[in-house]
């Protein structure tokens, strides 16, 4: 089976959460869409660990790991952003973006 | 002596930086002897030189101060050449510029002592500036004096700077110098790419080699003369030259017309060899001196202007001049600069005399009967009269002599028509000479009340200059007195190298009695007419008619001029200041302004704030960036 | 069409279906479950490619951690109804034309590439905990360790963020 087809689906599922990201107002949605951009990438990642260990190489395991860190920082991230939007949530009861323009000015 | 020939220019220099330091410190009558005491000093130098000049064989002596400008190959020092030609230069200027400086103490006494000394300063200024034209060994030094004469022609022609008219005529001059200047320049510039050097005893070795006829010589000619046109007030650049009338009197008489204005004659004269392998431009230098003695003269006939009338007389002598040099007689123009010095010079400070008399009057309607109150003057400015229109034994007929026999030699039509010339100027300096002081008085009764002889300051210049015109002549009598002709045996090795290619035409003594004879009788007619119409004058008021007219109003060159060159570039001017200048070259910059003023305002506007605008513009920049990297 | 083309066809399928449930759903509750179909149907496809830890870890971290805070925290802000402000349609379609466009671009670039094949019925050990385990804790102890510090870092300001 041509790895090709991996990497076609994980093409698709990460710009799903590119339009996600970009079409949603709703903060968790974004959030949700980013950590489906981090799974398109590890699926692409497990995919070149199989293609390499089919291939001969040895040392394939480290793409393994990589996956396991990038997991590692998204529990974080997501520990971090949930506490973020609850305290955006709090203080102007919405999870709208938009709300969040305080860049402006 | 040679070796202190320095001092000679540096003197009037240090007159000038007291004069014009001191300014608001010094007496008028310490500035006074400051200003004429420097020059004095230089004449009496240049007198102690001119003896070791004038020996038998003496070679031209350069003396080098410093290197001015050493460029690669080009090296431009400052030096001073003496030679015959610039020690009788250096006599003619520090001498009658002397004279002048004494009896400006006198006239200028008026003056507050501010600007008493500011006139000293800019008149010492003007001497050093002379010298340096005509001592420099080498066109870059001579430039640097033509420059200098020119801002100081300019300074004392609007020294009286609160008269708006004065200014216009200060800046008249200047930019008419400035348009024959840029001829000197472009020309000096030729002979450093064509010769590498300005020096003149290495431009003149070389130039033979060039041959006759080269056309590298006729545009170096060329452009030199289109100087001298300038600086010396020949068609077309002449206008300048009555206007500069606008300064104090001694100042016409110093630098507009003994010494300043003939820098043109010098020049050409110390060219003599590029010039005389060029002769189809010494035609165009004789032809348009020739035009602008006629045209001046003409003028001269029918102003009423006592300084006007001299000024087109000078404008008239300088086209002599040229003349001269033209036909290949350059010691004869040389001569003729000499004499000139003197009664012009004389005549210009006579009128001085005559107005300072008169209150400041300039009009000659308005004065007449004049030898009763003035007889110094009146006899020493019917000398200058005599001698300019060349009569017998005065200096202006033995120079003015000399250029019409050489003028018959070389075109009879040419002769013909410079001596029409001649009876012009005799015409036209009795018809003044009459109207100033024969007759009865026309002026106003507290005019008539206030009518007195100068002082000694301004008497005495003007009867040593007169006895200078009265025998100044004698050092160039022509050969067929019998005497030798001191000044072309004195000039001779100047014009030696030139000799070769000159076609000497000598005429026979019978002819050349008859040329004299010829001239001198008319000259004495017109002299008589002159006196049976004028001696008599009344001012009726009547207006010239139709040719006695156009005479008046100077042929409308000015006119001219302004309709073609002035009016047709004010209207460009004005065109280029008001669309390519406001809305070009400011719309450009204005433009540059509101554009990113504009512009700023519209990215401004993309910083919103919203975090998924921002997102939005990242995927963007990254589809461009794979796009480049990925196909392009 | 052998079994593992079948397998990942389905698989394919559910996990692209359910990730565009996600972004077109109303209600944010159905987005996180179809979050949750669609990382089930990814640790499929790591059983599918050998990588029995990491289906393991997904499954516990993703599918039963981090998605059960997600809906603990929806469902605290009681934001199962659809209040979310309807956002200015041009800005929509531009966000789907944009990332249109970028699957367009990545998938016309990568349409070509020549990659070595992946061979289905090889079975291989790699993706045991053992093998990954050695790997870990000899390459790549030093990250290992970093890791722990980021998530005590991170769990200190999700404490201190949320105490405000």
């Amino acid at each position: 089976m041509p790895v090709q087809y991996y990497i076609f689906l994980s093409i698709a599922l990460f710009c799903i959460g590119i339009m996600g990201v970009l079409m949603r107002r709703n903060a968790i949605i974004i959030f949700m869409c980013i950590e489906l951009m981090l799974n398109a990438v590890n699926l692409l990642l497990v995919a070149f660990s199989k293609m390499w260990v089919d291939a001969g190489r040895i040392d394939a395991a480290a793409a393994q790991l990589f996956v396991f860190f990038v997991m590692v920082v998204a529990a974080a991230e997501v520990s971090v952003g949930l506490a973020i939007i609850v305290m955006m949530y709090r203080n102007t009861h919405s999870v709208d973006i938009n709300i969040l323009s305080r860049l402006k000015n | 002596m040679i070796h202190l020939v320095w001092l000679v220019p540096f003197l009037p220099l240090l007159g000038f930086l007291i004069n014009g330091l001191g300014r608001n410190f010094l007496p008028k009558s310490l500035t006074g002897v400051i200003g004429s005491g420097t020059v004095l000093a230089a004449f009496v130098i240049s007198l102690l030189i001119f003896p070791e000049v004038r020996q038998p064989g003496f070679a031209p002596q350069v003396i080098s101060l410093f290197d001015f400008i050493s460029v690669g190959s080009l090296h431009i020092p400052f030096a001073f050449q003496v030679d015959q030609l610039s020690a009788l230069f250096l006599l003619i200027i520090t001498g009658v510029g002397s004279l002048i400086h004494i009896y400006s103490t006198s006239y200028m006494h008026e003056e507050s002592s501010e600007s008493f000394a500011r006139y000293f300063a800019y008149l010492n200024l003007f001497v050093f500036s002379m010298l340096i034209l005509v001592l420099g060994a080498n066109y870059v030094m001579m430039f640097i004096g033509w420059e200098g004469v020119g801002l100081c022609s300019y300074l004392l022609i609007g020294f009286w700077f609160k008269n708006i008219n004065y200014n216009k005529a200060a800046n008249k001059a200047f930019i008419m110098n400035r348009i024959g200047d840029l001829g000197f320049l472009l020309g000096i510039f030729l002979l450093i790419q064509q010769f590498g050097s300005v020096t003149f005893t290495e431009v003149f070795a070389k130039v033979p080699a060039m041959g006759e006829g080269s056309g590298i010589l006729f545009a170096i000619a060329m452009l030199l003369f289109i100087g001298a046109m300038g600086k010396s007030a020949q068609i077309p650049l002449y206008t300048w030259l009555p206007d500069a009338m606008a300064g104090p009197t001694p100042v016409s008489a110093l630098i507009h017309a003994a010494t300043m204005v003939t820098a043109g004659i010098y020049m050409v004269a110390r060219s003599n060899v590029i010039y005389s392998l060029a002769p189809h431009i010494q035609a165009i230098v004789a032809i348009v001196g020739l035009v602008t003695a006629l045209l001046a003269a003409s003028i001269a006939l029918k102003q009423n202007d006592i300084k006007k009338v001299l000024a087109y007389s000078t404008v008239s002598q300088l086209g002599y001049m040229f003349l001269a040099l033209g036909v290949g007689a350059y010691t004869a123009a040389v001569f003729h600069v000499m004499t000139h010095a003197f009664f012009k010079a004389l005549l210009f400070l006579g009128s001085g005399s005559v107005i300072h008399a008169m209150g400041g009057e300039q009009d000659i309607r308005k004065m007449g009967g004049l030898k009763k109150w003035m007889p110094v003057t009146n006899i020493t400015f019917l000398i200058g009269c005599l001698a300019i229109a060349g009569i017998p034994g005065l200096s202006g007929f033995f120079s003015k002599d000399e250029i019409l026999a050489h003028t018959w030699g070389y075109n009879k039509i040419m002769y013909a028509l410079a001596l029409i010339g001649a009876l012009m100027t005799a015409f036209y300096m009795f018809r003044l000479y009459y109207i100033t002081f024969s007759g009865k008085f026309r002026g106003t009764h507290e005019q008539e009340h206030h009518l007195h002889e100068s002082p000694v300051a301004i008497t005495l210049p003007l009867i040593i200059l007169a006895i200078l015109s009265v025998i100044g002549g004698y050092v160039g009598m022509p050969e067929v007195f019998g005497t030798p002709h001191l000044l072309a045996e004195y000039l001779a090795p100047i014009f030696a190298p030139s000799a070769p290619y000159l076609h000497a035409h000598h005429l026979s003594h019978e002819l050349e009695w008859g040329l004299m004879g010829l001239s001198t009788g008319l000259v004495i007619v017109m002299i008589f007419i002159a006196r049976g119409k004028f001696s008599k004058y009344e001012d009726t008021g009547a207006e010239n008619t139709g040719f006695a007219k156009v005479l008046e109003n100077k042929w409308y060159v000015d006119e001219l001029y302004d309709a073609i060159i002035v009016k047709p570039l004010m209207v460009l001017s004005r065109f280029f200041q008001d669309v390519v200048e406001r809305a070009g070259i400011d719309g450009l910059v204005n433009g540059v302004g509101t554009g990113v003023k504009w512009s700023s305002r519209q990215i401004r506007l993309l910083q919103n704030g919203q975090v998924g605008f921002y997102i939005f513009a990242m995927v963007i920049g990254m589809i461009v960036l794979f796009v480049i990297s990925l196909f392009l | 069409m052998g079994i593992d083309l079948i397998i990942f066809t389905v698989l394919s399928a559910v996990a692209i279906a359910s990730a565009l449930g996600v972004i077109l759903s109303k209600n944010p509750v159905n987005s996180v479950l179809c979050m949750i179909t669609c990382f089930v149907a990814i640790a499929g496809h790591y059983i599918m490619l050998n990588a029995q830890f990491l289906f393991v870890v997904h499954l516990i971290v993703y599918t039963g951690a981090i998605m059960v805070l997600f809906l603990f925290v929806l469902m605290m802000m009681n934001l199962n109804a659809d209040i979310e402000p309807q956002k200015r349609n041009w800005l929509k379609y531009a966000g789907a034309i944009s990332g249109g466009a970028l699957l367009l671009v990545l998938v016309a670039a990568l349409r070509d590439a020549s990659v070595p094949a992946i061979q289905s019925g090889n079975a291989t050990d790699i993706g045991l905990i053992k093998n990954l385990g050695k790997t870990l804790f000899t390459s790549y102890v030093v990250p290992f360790e970093l890791s722990s510090v980021l998530f005590l870092s991170a769990m200190v300001g999700a404490v201190v963020i949320g105490k405000k």
